[in-house]
């Protein structure tokens, strides 16, 4: 069942790409939702130790889900997916 | 595009709306805005339009109502709008999916909830480990569970309500690890007894845990999370009643997802960035702006109402935010000082019972002073910047006394949270166990309160159209 919680009447089903790699996801999800319940452990690495980081406040305040979402920076957590979105990691090079 | 009224509320939780539907109710043109798509805050979060049937029907009913009263008032919505400055007389500034917008009004109500607190452990920055109140939002408003197995620790009432989630959802719990004891529960006796929906609510669930045979481990804490095949290593140690950890590991669990959190703070962003007066309240969830009893802050038109003032929970916020949208509107002349007298008289009296549960929860989830002091110092404390302890400890021995002197010379602080994940722990750091916060102070309030995307601010500018002044001669 993965992470989708039992029961749950999801929106209908999108696909978008992140980092070119197509996942599967419902309208109403979050980015930070569709790419953890896809398996997606790592959204960034952080600045100085270039350790994986991903959600963790799930409220738009830690920004540490920060990607880039059909070219805007923005956090995964209060973006919502749409289909075709194109969503990179968010390290800054 | 700037806009004129005579209210803007910022945060769409129960206080905000409430104060927004008070001040209206008197006349006044009233603006919310949240960054959310839908009114509710954090504790009544609304699942997307998108979702249907069961999670919808399981929303909670006083948020349910809360959007319908809104949505029938004059109050102006505006949502999915981050506020990023709010600056005296009043402007506000927001980013709105389709660009920046801005207000200037007479008052403005900081109804901004609260936000996370972890105590650091090593390990708590690896994915996988969320927040305990994140853990929440994901439940509620996205039906997503953490994790195939999650345990949940730290402190205070969101731990039974998380670790119930996940269980509801069809998750597993591999344990509930409590910093408090039964004993620090049973204290708050009294304040639980005066709220018997809420505390059966909380025994149900305590009850329903038990039957799954999830085990409740009192007097433990965090001490380790380490990466091994197949998801996290959790290393737990007991602690004493100060919170104090002891070395040894008295249990391990293999998850893959860790939810933990240690209370909340008050979310002063706009108070402090207009640098009204804030003193430091433990028991309400740390910095908090300095208000009179009618919840007007040291800066004449800022208002503050909620957990923003410091936590007291979504019943105390219901009243309060009535009281201050009324004291808004006799402030701004809507309303007559009888007609204001008469109104608030039954409000304070329902404003003061539900702060004494709230108070009481806010106890429990107060920040431990021994728990912060064992921090280790490899353990990042800044995430953002990757700023460790050690680094932190440096700084004070170099001579670094305040919080923003950390920050200067750490960059602890400096990043895109701005300090909201850290700046409660390096508070705790520098003034060292029981000390009084005031002289360490706290990260001064800076705009952008949001990472801002400068080209959607700038619109569509056309560069070769801006009249450039001729350069200076050489």
């Amino acid at each position: 069942m993965g992470l989708r919680g039992a029961g749950i009447e999801r929106g209908r089903p999108l696909r978008f790409f992140f980092d070119g790699t197509p996942i599967d996801a419902f309208a109403g999800e979050s980015v930070a939702s569709a790419l953890l319940a896809a398996g997606v452990r790592s959204l960034r690495a952080s600045p100085r130790a270039g350790a994986p980081r991903a959600t963790f406040c799930w409220m738009g305040i830690c920004q540490e889900c920060t990607v880039v979402a059909d070219g805007v920076r923005r956090p995964a957590c209060r973006t919502e997916v749409r289909d075709g979105m194109i969503v990179l990691t968010g390290t800054v090079p | 595009m700037s806009r004129e009224t005579d209210v803007v509320v910022v945060g769409g939780g129960p206080a905000g709306v409430e104060a927004a539907l008070a001040a209206a109710a008197q006349g006044l043109r009233v603006t919310v805005l949240d960054e959310a798509p839908q009114a509710g805050g954090q504790v009544y979060r609304a699942p997307p339009h998108a979702f249907g049937g069961t999670i919808q029907r399981d929303a909670d009913p006083i948020g349910v109502a809360l959007r319908q009263r809104l949505a029938a008032s004059s109050v102006v919505t505006c949502f999915e709008h981050a506020v990023w400055s709010v600056s005296p007389g009043f402007r506000v500034d927001a980013l709105a999916p389709d660009g920046p917008a801005s207000w200037t009004a007479r008052a403005v109500v900081v109804a901004t909830g609260a936000q996370e607190r972890v105590v650091p452990f090593p390990g708590w920055t690896r994915p996988g480990v969320i927040g305990l109140a994140g853990t929440t939002i994901m439940l509620k408003s996205q039906g997503m569970l953490p994790g195939e197995r999650t345990l949940v620790a730290g402190q205070g009432p969101l731990l039974l309500a998380v670790a119930v989630g996940i269980l509801k959802a069809g998750g597993q719990v591999a344990g509930v690890v409590d910093l408090a004891s039964p004993a620090d529960w049973a204290r708050e006796w009294r304040a639980l007894a005066s709220r018997p929906r809420l505390t059966a609510r909380g025994a149900g669930w305590r009850a329903r845990l038990l039957r799954a045979g999830v085990p409740f481990l009192y007097r433990h804490a965090v001490q380790a999370v380490e990466e091994v095949p197949g998801g996290l290593r959790v290393l737990l140690t007991r602690v004493d009643r100060h919170g104090a950890p002891t070395k040894k590991v008295a249990r391990e669990y293999l998850v893959d997802a860790l939810a933990v959190g240690n209370g909340l703070t008050a979310s002063t962003d706009i108070t402090r960035l207009l640098r009204a007066a804030h003193h430091y309240d433990a028991l309400r969830g740390g910095w908090v702006p300095t208000l009179d009893a009618e919840f007007r802050s040291s800066l004449p038109g800022l208002y503050v109402a909620g957990d923003a003032a410091g936590l007291a929970g979504a019943d105390a916020a219901v009243a309060d935010g009535i009281l201050t949208g009324l004291t808004v509107a006799r402030d701004l002349g809507a309303m007559t000082d009888t007609a204001y007298r008469g109104a608030i008289g039954s409000l304070r009296r329902r404003a003061r019972r539900a702060r004494s549960f709230g108070t009481a929860m806010a106890r429990l989830m107060a920040i431990r002073p021994a728990h912060v002091a064992a921090i280790p110092a490899e353990t990042i404390v800044c995430r953002c910047e990757d700023v460790t302890r050690a680094e932190i400890d440096a700084a004070r021995s170099e001579g670094a006394q305040t919080a923003n002197q950390v920050k200067a010379w750490t960059r602890c602080g400096m990043g895109p949270c701005q300090g909201r994940i850290c700046g409660d722990i390096v508070g705790a750091l520098l003034a060292a166990g029981e000390a009084p916060r005031e002289p360490v102070g706290y990260f001064t309030g800076r705009t952008p309160l949001r990472p801002l995307p400068l080209n959607l601010l700038a619109g569509d500018v056309e560069y070769t159209s801006l009249k450039l002044p001729p350069p200076a001669p050489l």
